[in-house]
């Protein structure tokens, strides 16, 4: 039974969870980006070197 | 070798007198810092009074920050440390002994203006002499720490205020034993677990700061 | 076997096919572990709010985890010097940061109905704050020094020496009375924590962990990409000049 009523205490609870969500989230967001622009920019110098 | 390291002591406590005014500025931020504390609080002697030591200690550190930039970077940038490094010293005695020229210069001369400052502020005279105590204690190990923060920004761009984030971290716990020990002397609780703890901080920073120092400035030599 | 993985190209060629799988994991057991967060009971004393643990005490072991990670791979960088544990290490700071700065604000909103306060100056918090710090003070002094294995050096010393703090975090509980409770998990006589909250924490743990694996993988890969690129476009440009 998934008890989603924090009573008295729900702005502490849902807060530290909510938190923790846009922390992490944002932080895998940003890394994800990161990585691709990287790739990509990679690619476009590997790509650049191979035909002058 | 005894000699090597004496005559460079001698050069950089020399230095720092009469080149930039390391000294004069670090003691003038720290009574600038202290007369803005009861202006800033009010000047209501039990407030005052009470937290004179945190204060005092906090003004202690922030000054002892204040010519760590220039500790290695003029010698750095005259390639004086190239030279050095020929010589018998290793790398950790010249870091140890820059440090001991930094405390002695300016760390020492701000500790003999601390109980003072404590007595300005508040504090009754009879802490002159535990304050004075502690405050050389204190400032040894800031000198020690403040080394390996000015070392290991070597080369970078925003030195001042990078070697502050890097080094104050480690000033927490002389500046938590400091202000403890002033406090407990003042409401009359045993002192000797702070004085004892504030000790064997700075050892401990005697001990294993200039290898840190010395290793940080062996990468950026080379 | 560290030395044989340190070849940034191989560690690629093994990691890059294991990281969804990592991906999956950590978000398989992030559902699982939710699901048992609130379907594990409230706390006779504390109520509702035991559930702001599942988040803080993953959180908390993680920073403290990964400061360890950084130290151990500082380490092998300073000594071996190995490029690719200077990339691990740094690739690894940022989220550290966000474990330790996600403990401290679970702690204080866990806090505030518990003990009255949202923040309350012990061992425990002042040392973490200070980890938080050391983190901060990594990730700004790689940024400042431009030569990478100078920066990889000097931060490398940085690292280890903000080991020291490990030590004091983990007993700052043991050595001065406060308010944080002592280690309910970890202990000589096994876990004091009942078992129907023990399960959601461990499993929550589990995937704070493998969420951070996956990261950690992805982070490494940018960093060692961004050197590739780097090289690369320095080998250009002094091959233009030449010509």
């Amino acid at each position: 039974m998934i008890d989603l009523d924090m009573g008295k205490y729900v702005f502490y609870v849902w807060g530290s969870y909510g938190a923790t969500a846009v922390a992490l989230i944002s932080l895998t967001i940003a890394s994800v980006i990161a990585h691709r622009t990287q790739k990509r920019k990679l690619q476009a110098l590997l790509d650049e070197s191979r035909q002058p | 070798m005894l000699k090597a390291s004496l005559a460079l002591l001698k050069r950089d406590i020399g230095l720092s007198w009469s080149r930039g005014g390391g000294p004069i500025l670090a003691v003038g931020f720290y009574l600038t810092l202290m007369a803005m504390i009861p202006l800033s609080l009010g000047p209501e002697t039990q407030v005052l009074a009470r937290v004179a030591p945190g204060l005092t200690w906090l003004s202690l550190a922030l000054a002892s920050l204040l010519s760590l930039e220039r500790l290695f970077e003029r010698d750095y940038e005259d390639g004086l440390f190239d030279i050095l490094r020929g010589g018998k010293l290793p790398l950790e005695a010249i870091a140890l002994i820059k440090c001991l020229a930094q405390w002695i210069g300016t760390g020492l001369i701000l500790a003999l203006l601390t109980p003072m400052v404590m007595i300005i502020l508040g504090a009754p005279v009879e802490a002159a002499g535990l304050s004075l105590v502690a405050a050389v204690l204190g400032s040894l190990s800031f000198a020690l720490i403040g080394g390996v923060g000015a070392s290991l920004s070597l080369g970078s761009r925003k030195g001042g205020v990078l070697i502050a984030l890097l080094v104050l971290p480690f000033y927490v716990p002389p500046v938590i034993f400091g202000a403890g020990l002033m406090q407990a002397y003042l409401t009359g609780a045993p002192i000797t677990q702070a004085l004892g703890l504030l000790g064997a901080y700075s050892l401990f920073a005697l001990a294993l700061c200039p290898i840190a120092t010395g290793a940080a400035l062996r990468s950026a030599l080379n | 076997m560290i030395s044989w993985l340190a070849n940034p190209e191989r560690f690629s060629r093994i990691f890059t096919p294991i990281r969804p799988y990592v991906g999956v994991a950590a978000a398989l057991m992030f559902m699982w572990g939710l699901y048992l967060c609130f379907a594990s009971p409230e706390d006779y004393q504390q109520g509702d709010t035991v559930r702001i643990m599942y988040m803080h005490v993953p959180a908390a072991w993680m920073a403290m985890a990964v400061y360890l990670i950084m130290g151990i791979a500082s380490f092998f960088g300073l000594i071996w010097r190995h490029s690719l544990a200077d990339v691990a290490a740094k690739a690894a700071a940022p989220i550290g940061a966000a474990f330790t700065a996600l403990s401290l604000l679970t702690g204080s909103l866990w806090g505030r109905p518990m003990w009255g306060t949202w923040w309350e100056w012990d061992g425990r918090m002042t040392s973490v704050l200070v980890l938080f710090l050391f983190y901060i003070g990594y990730m700004a002094l790689h940024a400042a020094i431009e030569d990478e294995t100078r920066a990889a050096k000097s931060t490398a010393i940085l690292a280890m020496i903000g080991l020291v703090n490990l030590p004091v975090i983990k007993f700052s509980v043991d050595w001065w009375n406060t308010l944080h409770q002592g280690a309910s998990v970890v202990r000589a006589d096994g876990p004091s924590i009942a078992p129907d909250m023990l399960w959601p924490l461990l499993v929550m743990a589990l995937a704070f962990k493998l969420l951070f694996v996956w990261l950690w993988l992805l982070r490494i890969d940018t960093e060692l990409m961004a050197r590739r690129y780097r090289a690369l476009r320095a080998r250009l440009s002094f091959a233009e000049e030449g010509n």
